[in-house]
């Protein structure tokens, strides 16, 4: 089903954006800054964003950089990668020495808002290469933003040759009011797996549009886990493909809202190939007047016969306020497939909450526990014990 | 014998009305030239006999429809309609039907033997020519027993106080209580089919039932005179006063060809306090030939309204028809209290498309729905379930489940799912459950091992797959669904 794009021209943001974009425009200005007409934005509108005409950002000062890596949670082992800004900061950084670097551009994505915007005005990020049967361990991303009415495009490149392997940790942070707008594009090769455990913690008064591509090939894996806790406005969208037999998908996540906050995560899974399967445990926490979207698709092909499908998604309101809007979606063209979809939306039990008061739980200390054993599902299946304490310590913040 | 002289009277008032209103006679004078513009609407206004009321609604409809652009968000795929090479009033010149029986596609002449339906029927609804004429003799004895039927029926509901008649005749007669109810649950502007519907609706059912009243008997548009060729724009109002209680069928098992290929309909049900109404379909429009041609297109808006506490509105569906089905009968669950059901089978096989739901909107605390849709795709077919549940800030402890499964009959066919949840009030629980599967191989090797042929075993198992429903239609309904679901899939395996 295709939405027509709704055309927004006259946003200040838009036309700051074309003219950046300097004759890479076209399809931005085609598409133009969706409105909630657009089915992929109807709960996500970015009229936040439309008046504002959107500056490339300057190079961050090395204090801010200090300022803002303190009180991340990050591993003491490993690679890592700091970009500031949009741009590397070489004294931090360094790859995994078992990575190579590559030289493919970052491949289109059509029909998606948060890709149009990135090739337009895309800034060099990761170019890897992971050789063939390589583990490459851990390498941490830390993508930092701090400006006023700025925005960064970071486009970054991953690709895993056959059997290759990669843990990487994608962190998000800032200061100030921005775009965050990076792009993924990771092609996984056969039997190769890649980790991908992301912690979004945009400024509260940024917006963070992250897009990611992922093409699996046959018996590959991409296992994806995304904690989406900051930014006024956040979406993280995936689009999977399992264009191989036997591919594996994992795209989990727990969204932690707040505030006046908005917190998205879009995905499509897209079996093309046969015996492929995919898992989907998404959980979101809403407080005060926060909002979560959860909008997530698997399409299966005629083709992917035996595809295994499983999607659960689950809501826990905590205010008065608070609000979701969830779209869990089948389309499924094969017919001996396993799909199947669950989505849940609710308050704490009161009775869970009744039976820890009379067992002498203060009550603020038993809500607590109902929710961290909400959220504790879905953070269980980061598989990476160093990056799962990590996170859990993040989402205790 | 008294039955008989009511029974003439009857005739004689019909027949006199039906020169009044009816579209039989001036046949040639009362078509409306293809198209459609204010004069069209005028014009069915007029030689409807509406009161001026009416009519400056039907203009703000059309008016609003005029603005409005055609929805493209169904999952469904035809070539565009061109609304204005149709007529809107009276029937157009028959085409040439077939001559005979013998011209009849033999697929649907075996599927009408199938359900039962005696040879004259058969003729007239797959619109043989002259079938018309033929019916005549039988017509009268068919006018005749169905008045005679309604006459009963008629005394009987006017005891209770029920008014059960043609929309036509309720603009007529009972105008204050159409201008109170009509387009409060379905806006002029609500959709684009909607609004369409209004300006040119033809006729339709309209159902009162008063306070406290539990409605006599079940009310179907089977038995309801003047039923036949209001099938393009039917419009059907249905109030329930406080702590009354209705149970309503629509349509026929029987496969019905029509030259109107676009069918936009629409139903509108209200229920005060403590009233309940049962609105159950079964959809058999006629679904094209294997290639999926010639098939209607029925695009329909339906919904109801829970004002009263307490009240309860219940949809049940059986879609086995058409070639495209848009339709997604809803709940607006206003009263504290009020209970929103949707149960619903739909089958598509060869070129069938269906994007059907529900909307359950919960505006108040306390309130319920529940929502079980079985979906079943064959041969090429794609068949979506589209639903919305909304829990707005103020439906304090309210509670929805939904459910919706798929079954897939063969590899060139789709079945999807777009379920939208959207909640504002943290004490109110959504529970929401899909599944895709295809008939398991155990299960048809086991109902073969007992002996069964392989169509049968599929039939068995899909009445298995859709028992929730089912149990929900009335007991001779329910019958006759279960014989359809069969015949619909016929051909599907093997």
């Amino acid at each position: 089903m295709s939405v027509q794009p709704i055309v927004a021209q006259e946003t200040q943001a838009l036309e700051a954006f074309i003219q950046r974009a300097s004759g890479h425009g076209t399809a931005l200005a085609e598409t133009g800054l969706p409105t909630r007409r657009v089915e992929a934005w109807r709960y996500t509108p970015l009229r936040t964003i439309a008046e504002t005409a959107w500056q490339q950002a300057a190079p961050l000062a090395s204090e801010s950089v200090a300022a803002l890596l303190d009180g991340l949670p990050l591993p003491e082992s490993g690679a890592r990668m700091v970009y500031g800004n949009g741009r590397l900061l070489d004294g931090l950084s360094a790859l995994p020495e078992a990575a190579g670097q590559g030289s493919d551009p970052v491949s289109p994505l059509r029909g998606v808002f948060s890709a149009t915007l990135n090739m337009a005005l895309g800034e060099k990020g990761l170019d890897l290469r992971i050789p063939a049967g390589t583990d490459a361990g851990l390498l941490t991303l830390i993508s930092l933003c701090d400006g006023a009415d700025v925005s960064t495009h970071l486009q970054h490149r991953i690709v895993l040759e056959d059997g290759a392997s990669l843990t990487l940790y994608d962190v998000n942070a800032g200061e100030g009011r921005y775009v965050a707008n990076p792009r993924f594009d990771i092609v996984v090769g056969k039997g190769a797996a890649l980790r991908h455990i992301k912690l979004q913690r945009e400024s509260l008064s940024g917006t963070h549009l992250a897009i990611v591509s992922a093409d699996v090939s046959e018996k590959g894996e991409y296992d994806s886990f995304t904690l989406n806790q900051g930014g006024s406005l956040a979406r993280h969208e995936a689009v999977v493909t399992l264009n191989a037999p036997h591919a594996m998908v994992h795209v989990n996540g727990v969204q932690i809202v707040d505030g006046q906050r908005l917190n998205d995560l879009t995905s499509m899974i897209h079996h093309a190939a046969p015996d492929g399967s995919s898992r989907q445990t998404v959980k979101t926490v809403l407080s005060d007047a926060g909002q979560g979207v959860f909008q997530g698709k698997i399409l299966v092909d005629r083709v992917a016969q035996k595809t295994d499908g499983y999607q659960m998604n689950q809501a826990l309101l905590l205010s008065e306020k608070a609000q979701i809007n969830s779209k869990p979606e089948l389309e499924i063209y094969a017919d001996d497939v396993k799909c199947s979809h669950g989505a849940t939306v609710g308050a704490l039990d009161d009775e869970q909450l009744f039976y820890l008061r009379s067992r002498g739980v203060p009550e603020a200390q038993a809500r607590d526990i109902l929710v961290r054993a909400f959220l504790i599902d879905a953070l269980d299946l980061v598989a990476d014990e160093t990056l799962r304490d990590l996170l859990g310590r993040s989402m205790e913040s | 014998m008294p039955a008989v002289t009511e029974t003439r009277e009857t005739v004689e008032k019909l027949a006199k009305s039906s020169y009044e209103w009816g579209f039989e006679t001036d046949i040639e004078m009362d078509i409306a030239p293809k198209g459609l513009n204010e004069e069209t609407v005028r014009l069915i206004s007029e030689r409807k006999g509406e009161p001026q009321w009416m009519l400056d609604w039907r203009l703000k409809a059309f008016r609003a429809w005029l603005e409005m652009e055609e929805p493209t968000w169904a999952h469904i795929h035809h070539p565009p309609i061109d609304y204005q090479d149709a007529h809107y009033f009276a029937q157009p010149k028959k085409k040439p039907g077939p001559k005979s029986l013998d011209e009849v596609d033999p697929e649907l002449l075996k599927t009408y033997a199938k359900l039962g339906i005696p040879l004259h029927e058969q003729a007239l609804l797959a619109g043989v020519e002259g079938a018309e004429e033929a019916r005549l003799p039988v017509a009268v004895d068919a006018v005749f027993d169905s008045v005679s039927v309604a006459t009963t029926f008629r005394k009987t509901l006017a005891e209770a106080g029920v008014i059960f008649c043609p929309i036509s005749e309720a603009i007529r007669e009972h105008p204050e209580l159409v201008r109170k109810y009509l387009g409060t649950v379905v806006p002029v502007s609500d959709n684009f089919f909607g609004a369409l519907n209004s300006a040119v609706f033809t006729d339709g059912s309209f159902v009162y039932i008063p306070e406290g009243v539990r409605c006599p008997m079940e009310l179907s548009t089977y038995f309801r005179i003047n039923a036949r060729n209001t099938g393009q724009f039917e419009r059907t109002l249905i109030i329930a006063e406080d702590r009354a209680t209705v149970s309503y069928l629509e349509g026929c098992t029987a496969p019905q060809r029509d030259e109107n290929q676009l069918h936009a309909a629409v139903v509108e049900l209200i229920a005060m306090e403590d009233a309940s109404i049962k609105y159950s379909t079964v959809q058999n429009w006629y679904p094209g030939d294997d290639e999926g041609r010639g098939g209607i297109y029925n695009f329909v808006t339906k919904r109801g309204i829970c004002r009263g506490a307490r009240s309860k509105i219940s949809w049940t569906q059986v879609e086995t028809g058409s070639a495209i089905t848009w339709k997604y009968p809803s709940c607006v669950l206003a009263g504290e209290g009020s209970v929103g059901e949707f149960y619903s089978v739909a089958v598509t096989n060869n070129h069938q498309q269906a994007d059907t739901g529900t909307k359950m909107i919960h505006l108040a605390p306390n309130t319920r729905s529940t929502i079980i849709a079985k979906t079943i795709s064959a041969g090429q077919s794609d068949s979506t379930y589209r639903g919305l549940v909304r829990m707005q800030p103020k439906a304090r402890n309210a509670r929805n489940f939904t459910q919706c499964d798929s079954l897939l009959i063969g590899d060139q066919c789709g079945a999807h799912t777009v379920p939208y949840i959207e909640s504002r009030n943290m004490t109110a629980r959504v529970e929401h459950e899909a599944t895709t599967s295809k008939i398991s191989e155990d299960q048809l090797f086991y109902c073969r091992s007992r002996g069964l042929s392989e169509e049968d075993a599929v039939g068995l198992i899909v009445n298995g797959f859709c028992r929730e429903v089912l149990k929900e239609l009335p007991m001779e309904f329910a019958v006759e669904a279960q014989k359809l679901l069969q015949i619909s899939l016929e051909g599907s395996v093997g």
